[in-house]
Order: C-alpha cells, then sequence, then structure tokens
C-alpha cells in the first residue's frame, strides 16, 4: 500500500525543426545515448526479474536449484497445477473483491474528505496531520491495532457498537467468520489507504483556477452542480493517478493480511498476494509461486496499460 | 514458527516476490572467508538470546581456537536468507534451522551427514535425533527441544476444586466449569499458520490420526473435542485467529483458565505477577494412554563445503562442544527448553521441577516431518485448512478430514 510504483518517464519533447540531416542524426543519437542509462537500469532491475519469473513458471524450480543451478523445464505443470487448486480460484475472488472494495471506500471517503479540507477554515492543518497518521504507522503495526479492535469479544468496535446498541452482547465476528472476515480487512485498507487519496486528491483540488468556481457561482450553480461539472472533469487526471496507484498497490496486498488473519478463517481471506508468498516461501515451490506471481504482474500490467493510455489522452489535449 | 515464541510473522514485502530470483545472480560477492572462523546462520535477532548464544559459542571456541559468528535474521527468513546464500556459496559453517524445515535443505544433498563431519550424535532421546534427521541420516542436531503442554491458572482450579484435567473428558467438564464472567476456560490457538497447527498435532496424534494418511479415521476425533470446546463456550470463537502469543496474552489477562502453549512462554509467564501458573500434560482421549505431542526446536546442520572441508572439521568440532551433557543443560536452562541428550533431560527435569512436565512429554514427542518429510509443508496446511473449516462450521470433521487428505495428496 504505501510503496509507490514510479511511472516511466514521459517521452522527452518533440524534436526542434532540423537544420540538416547531419546534425539532426547527431541529435538523435546523443537523445539515445541520454536514454541508454535509464534503459539499462529497467533492463536490469526490471525487466531481467520479470524474465526470471517468467521463465521460473515453467521450471520446477525448488531449494534443489538453489545449490545445483538445475530447474528442469517441466511445461505447463506449474500453471496447470495452479489453476487446479480450489485455493487460488478462491483466492482471485477474494483479491477481485478486495481490491474493488477498497478502491471504493479509500477513493469516495479520501474525495469527500479532500473537497471538505480545501475549504479554509481553522484547525484545518492539525486535522488533516492527525488523518495522516494511517499513513505513517507500518502496516503490519497497523494490522496489530488492529487486531485487538476487532477482537470479537474485548475489541473496542464491538465494545463501541454494542454500547450505541447497534450490534447484541456477543458482538461480531469481525475476524473469527469467514463471512465477515474479508469485509473486516477492507475495512482496514480502507483505513489505510485513505490519507494516499485524501493527499493527491487534495493536491489536485488546489491546482483547479478558483475563477471557475466563481463563474459557476455567478451562472448560479448549486454546490452538485459545481462538484460534478467543474471539480470532477478538472480532477479526471488526478483521479485515475490515485485509482491505478491505488489499485497497483492494493491488488499484491500481503502483509496487512497476513498480520490480520493469516488469510484465515477457513481461507476465506487469501488472496493472491498471499498464495504466492505460501507457495514460495512456505512450500518452497517457487515455479508455482511464480505462477500466482506472474498472474499477478499480468493484472497489474493491464491496468498500468490503460494508465498509460488515459494519461497520453490527456497529454495529446494539451492538459 | 511454532517452537520459537510466537511472533508475529513479518513478512517479506510482496514486491520482493518478483524481484526475489534477481538474488540468483547478484547476491554473494562475501569475502574469502577467515580459516579460524566458523559462521552461524540463526534467528537469535534478539538481543539477550544472541548474546546468550555468542557466550557459548565463544566458550566452545576458544580452546578449539576459533572465532565463531553469528548472522541472525527473523526466524521466517532464514530458509529464504539461507537459500540465497547457497546459490552464491557463500553459505556459512553451520545452519541453524528450525526442525521443521531441515528436510526441505537435506533433499537438496546440500547437507553433510552429521557423522561425516565428525560429530558425535550418541545418547540423543530418539524424538530429538527423529528432529534432525531426513530419510534416515541425521543432518541436524538440536541442543534443546520444546513441546507443548496444558499450562494452568493454579488458583482458579483450587478455588474450584478442579485437578489439572488429565483425559479429554475432564478436559471438557473442566473448561466448562472454569468459564465464568469474563473467563474461559481453555484457551488454544487454532489460526491458520504454523502456529495453530502444532497445537493442533498433540490431539491430532494422541487421538490416533495420521499425517501420512489423514483419513484413517481416527483424527476425527480431535477435531470434534476443539470443535465441542467452543461449542460449549468453554473456548472463545475468537482462537481461530489467535496464535501462540495472543494465548499467552489471554491467559496472563485472566481470561483463560487454561491454555495450551510451549515453554517459550516461560519468562513472560514467570515475569507477571497477576496469575500463578503451573505446568501439567497435555490431556488423552483415554486414561492411561500416553500424550503425544509435537517436538520442536531449530537444529544445527553443516552445509557441505567441498572446496575446504578442514571448514565442515571446524564446524563438527563446535557443535560436539555445544552438545556436551553440562553445555545442553546449561543452554536449556537459558532458553527453558529440554536439553537432548537423555542424561541431561532427567538433570533439567530435577534442576526444574516446575518445567519437569515438558521434560517428560518431549520423550513421547514426536517429529512433524518424521513420517512425511518434504512434504510436511502441504500436510500441514491441509491441516490447518481442516481445523479453520471445522471451527468456522463449514464443514463437518469427516468431510474435513477427506478433503485435507486430497489436498495433500495433490501437493505432494
Amino acid at each position: 500500500m504505501t510503496t509507490i510504483t514510479s511511472i516511466a518517464p514521459a517521452e522527452g519533447t518533440a524534436g526542434a525543426g532540423s537544420t540538416s540531416v547531419r546534425t539532426s542524426r547527431h541529435r538523435g543519437l546523443l537523445r539515445w545515448l541520454f536514454v541508454v542509462p535509464a534503459l539499462a537500469y529497467m533492463a536490469l532491475f526490471f525487466g531481467y526479474p520479470l524474465v526470471r519469473n517468467i521463465v521460473m513458471s515453467f521450471q520446477h524450480y525448488t531449494p534443489k536449484t538453489y545449490f545445483t543451478g538445475e530447474a528442469p523445464f517441466n511445461g505447463l505443470d506449474n500453471w496447470r497445477a495452479v489453476f487446479a487448486n480450489e485455493l487460488f480460484t478462491d483466492a482471485l475472488w477474494h483479491t477481485a473483491l478486495f481490491t474493488v472494495g477498497s478502491l471504493l471506500g479509500q477513493f469516495t471517503i479520501g474525495l469527500a474528505l479532500a473537497v471538505f479540507f480545501s475549504r479554509r477554515f481553522r484547525l484545518s492543518g492539525v486535522i488533516r496531520a492527525v488523518l495522516l497518521l494511517p499513513w505513517l504507522v507500518p502496516m503490519v503495526v497497523s494490522a496489530v491495532v488492529w487486531r485487538r479492535i476487532l477482537d470479537q469479544e474485548h475489541g473496542m468496535l464491538n465494545t463501541a457498537l454494542h454500547a450505541v446498541g447497534l450490534v447484541p452482547a456477543d458482538g461480531v465476528p469481525w475476524l473469527s467468520s469467514p463471512g465477515v472476515a474479508l469485509f473486516s480487512a477492507i475495512l482496514v485498507n480502507i483505513w489505510i489507504g485513505i490519507p494516499f487519496n485524501m493527499v493527491i486528491l487534495y493536491g489536485g483540488l488546489q491546482e483547479i483556477p478558483r475563477d471557475l468556481y466563481e463563474a459557476a457561482a455567478l451562472d448560479g450553480s448549486g454546490a452538485w452542480r459545481t462538484f460534478r461539472s467543474i471539480t470532477l472533469p478538472m480532477l479526471r487526471p488526478v483521479i485515475t493517478v490515485v485509482l491505478v496507484l491505488g489499485f497497483m498497490s492494493t491488488v499484491k496486498i500481503l502483509d496487512l493480511i497476513l498480520a490480520l488473519t493469516s488469510g484465515g478463517p477457513a481461507d476465506s481471506t487469501q488472496t493472491l498476494g498471499t498464495v504466492t508468498y505460501q507457495l514460495s516461501f512456505l512450500q518452497l515451490d517457487f515455479g508455482q509461486g511464480a505462477v500466482v506471481g506472474n498472474v499477478l504482474i499480468l493484472i497489474s500490467a493491464v491496468f498500468a496499460v490503460l494508465y498509460l493510455r488515459a494519461n497520453r489522452a490527456d497529454f495529446g489535449k494539451g492538459k | 514458527m511454532p517452537s520459537r515464541a510466537g511472533r508475529i510473522p513479518v513478512p517479506l514485502v510482496a514486491a520482493t516476490l518478483a524481484v526475489s530470483t534477481l538474488s540468483l545472480g547478484l547476491t554473494g560477492c562475501a569475502a574469502e572467508p577467515d580459516p579460524g572462523t566458523v559462521t552461524v546462520l540463526n534467528s537469535a535477532t534478539d538481543t539477550a538470546e544472541h548474546t546468550a548464544n555468542q557466550r557459548f559459542f565463544d566458550r566452545c571456541g576458544k580452546p578449539l581456537g576459533l572465532e565463531v559468528e553469528q548472522i541472525s535474521v527473523p526466524a521466517d527468513q532464514v530458509a529464504s536468507k539461507a537459500l540465497r546464500m547457497a546459490s552464491s556459496d557463500s553459505l556459512t559453517d553451520i545452519l541453524e534451522l528450525d526442525g521443521s524445515e531441515l528436510p526441505q535443505f537435506a533433499q537438496t544433498e546440500g547437507l553433510r551427514p552429521l557423522a561425516e563431519a565428525g560429530v558425535d550424535t550418541t545418547g540423543f532421546s530418539a524424538s530429538a535425533t527423529s528432529l534432525g534427521s531426513y530419510d534416515g541420516t541425521q543432518y541436524g542436531i538440536a541442543r534443546s527441544v520444546n513441546s507443548l503442554a496444558l499450562i494452568y491458572n493454579t488458583e482458579l482450579l483450587k478455588d474450584a476444586g478442579i485437578a489439572p484435567p488429565t483425559t479429554w473428558e475432564e478436559l471438557r467438564a473442566a473448561a466448562k466449569e472454569l468459564t465464568a464472567g469474563d473467563t474461559y476456560g481453555m484457551a488454544f490457538s487454532a489460526s491458520p499458520n504454523a502456529d495453530g497447527v502444532y497445537q493442533f498435532l498433540p490431539f491430532f496424534w494422541s487421538a490416533g490420526g495420521d499425517e501420512a494418511r489423514i483419513d484413517n479415521g481416527k483424527g476425527e476425533a480431535a477435531l470434534q473435542l476443539w470443535k465441542d470446546l467452543v461449542a460449549d463456550g468453554s473456548a472463545s470463537k475468537s482462537v481461530v485467529n489467535w496464535n501462540q502469543q495472543d494465548v499467552n496474552d489471554q491467559f496472563v489477562a485472566g481470561r483463560a483458565a487454561m491454555m495450551i502453549n510451549g515453554p517459550w512462554q516461560v519468562p513472560v509467564l514467570s515475569a507477571q505477577k497477576n496469575v500463578d501458573w503451573a505446568v501439567a500434560s497435555i490431556p488423552v482421549p483415554v486414561a492411561g494412554k500416553a500424550a503425544v505431542p509435537p517436538i520442536g526446536g531449530t537444529v544445527m546442520a553443516v552445509p557441505r563445503n567441498d572446496d575446504d572441508p578442514a571448514r565442515e572439521k571446524n564446524a563438527g568440532k563446535l557443535l560436539n562442544c555445544l552438545n556436551t551433557e553440562k553445555n545442553q543443560l546449561q543452554w536449556g536452562e537459558s532458553v527453558n527448553n529440554v536439553p537432548t541428550r537423555a542424561a541431561a533431560a532427567q538433570a533439567y527435569a530435577q534442576q526444574n521441577p516446575k518445567l519437569a512436565a515438558f521434560a517428560e512429554l518431549v520423550t513421547t514427542a514426536r517429529s512433524r516431518t518424521a513420517k512425511v518429510g518434504t512434504g510436511w509443508p502441504v500436510v500441514g496446511d491441509a491441516l490447518a485448512g481442516a481445523f479453520q473449516s471445522v471451527l468456522t462450521g463449514r464443514t463437518s470433521p469427516e468431510q474435513a478430514l477427506h478433503r485435507a487428505q486430497q489436498q495433500a495428496a495433490a501437493g505432494k
């Protein structure tokens, strides 16, 4: 969640008019020379592991491999085994629910808070600072604290809800019932993700020229109309960034779930992330782990491409 | 890892999943090892533990003219760290693994059989020997081992006029009677990870359950017992989410009259003043039968070093010294674990009467990997799935174990 994937640098600005063919070729060469270090870096630190991970998913890759260096190819065996595993199918579903639920919650609440704080008022700075806290706390620490809060018998949440008469005395089994645990994990992740959404969206809101709002007010548009016709469209590029980055960090979530529920109860919170972890680092079947890893990478890649396309469209329109 | 304090798993960041392969090519470049130094990879990241370890290492190393250097990483990262080191030919001279991880490493043929490294393994208890063995060969030696026992609140049991239960029937009745107000009669860990599996085993095995044939029809009783304890209200429904540390917290807070736990909780238990406690053997299905708890602990192995056999010999000498009766006894006392030499274990029980139950239990304790070897992680996972789905009311014990057997067979 806290890791923010770096985005490939935008392409260089279009070349200036050419004086002669030779200088322009020189220039072209020079331009490439500047790109080479970045390309080399990408190839080494992103390309190589990616290719290795793909190759690995077709290999029988076990602890023995680390000692002997031998990893015999086994065709589609790993892929077949993973796809036949019920846990994988369940995890796909859970990941989808977890991601969509988290994004929806984080985004709507983040946006609401951003809009709220974009009006200047007393203590706004202080409250904003407090709201940033979830971002500063390490994921595992938040998870441990939330485990206590969500405890069925002695947790603060049930105690509070019971006090206002919302739940019966035995409370909601937040983390101990398979039907509720995924929902609880989503709630915690929403809490963790709100600051990120709020900060980025708040920044985006500051960029919108004030006079647009003045014009809207003069035209007699109400709050909702102003929000729909000015705020939302002007925020669009920022919204794409927030959603795509949020998506990519949510879809691979691992530490939060491991610390909160370990994938339980009864596998109800297993996601692609926890399944990869389990296959690779507990069962030490790195080949099968790589398969799930590749599926995750593929899903992320699809969204990264969508994001880049959306962004290019924006650049094209001169935004 | 169940055999060590139930720490929160601090997971590897998801991103490293993809990048982990990179390490194959890039790590390594270890400096030329000093011939007079023996390196050890272990999980003693805790300062007190690290220092205590170093004291024993130095005590043994000095007379041999050897320096000992520890590389300590968190317990759940020892295996992956060791694998990375192996791939770059920079593995330490001694590798200290959790007993349940040993088969995976022995299978790689990257470990030297202890007999070949000149390590004397005679006079060890059978359970300790099996903890360090794979396919009939001993690759790892445990200085001390642990297991699980029933730890109870002496005051609560005394007030209720209840003796520590010895059979399942007594356990169920006692737990019910001791449940009152905020206090449950019984607490155990049924989390879907190593902690929960470790705690399930004494019940599963004592009932006649077999990890190689999970659906042999005997393990159901253990699932039924756990289910009954929760259904009776004698144990919290939250057990499916409690690790061993949580169970101990509940006990110390007075919210559980009895718990299943291991000797690694003793420092915490001794340091608190709220609850008086004592240790009893784990209840068995029928009176008179011996309990079959799992044996846990770390084993020290010697990685093969064909380029420099002298290093293997040095490691072997160090291991021999660490495992003398005297050193084992002192080490066992410093970490509250039971020494593995039968004679040292006896002395330990006499000198630590409070923990004598553990010393007795480890003699009948069973290694998790003795039967299924490298298949253990898959089998353990299948068992966790079984008790989780029974405790959450998803399946019956029969169905759960039937499914677990299928999973275990498919995963091999």
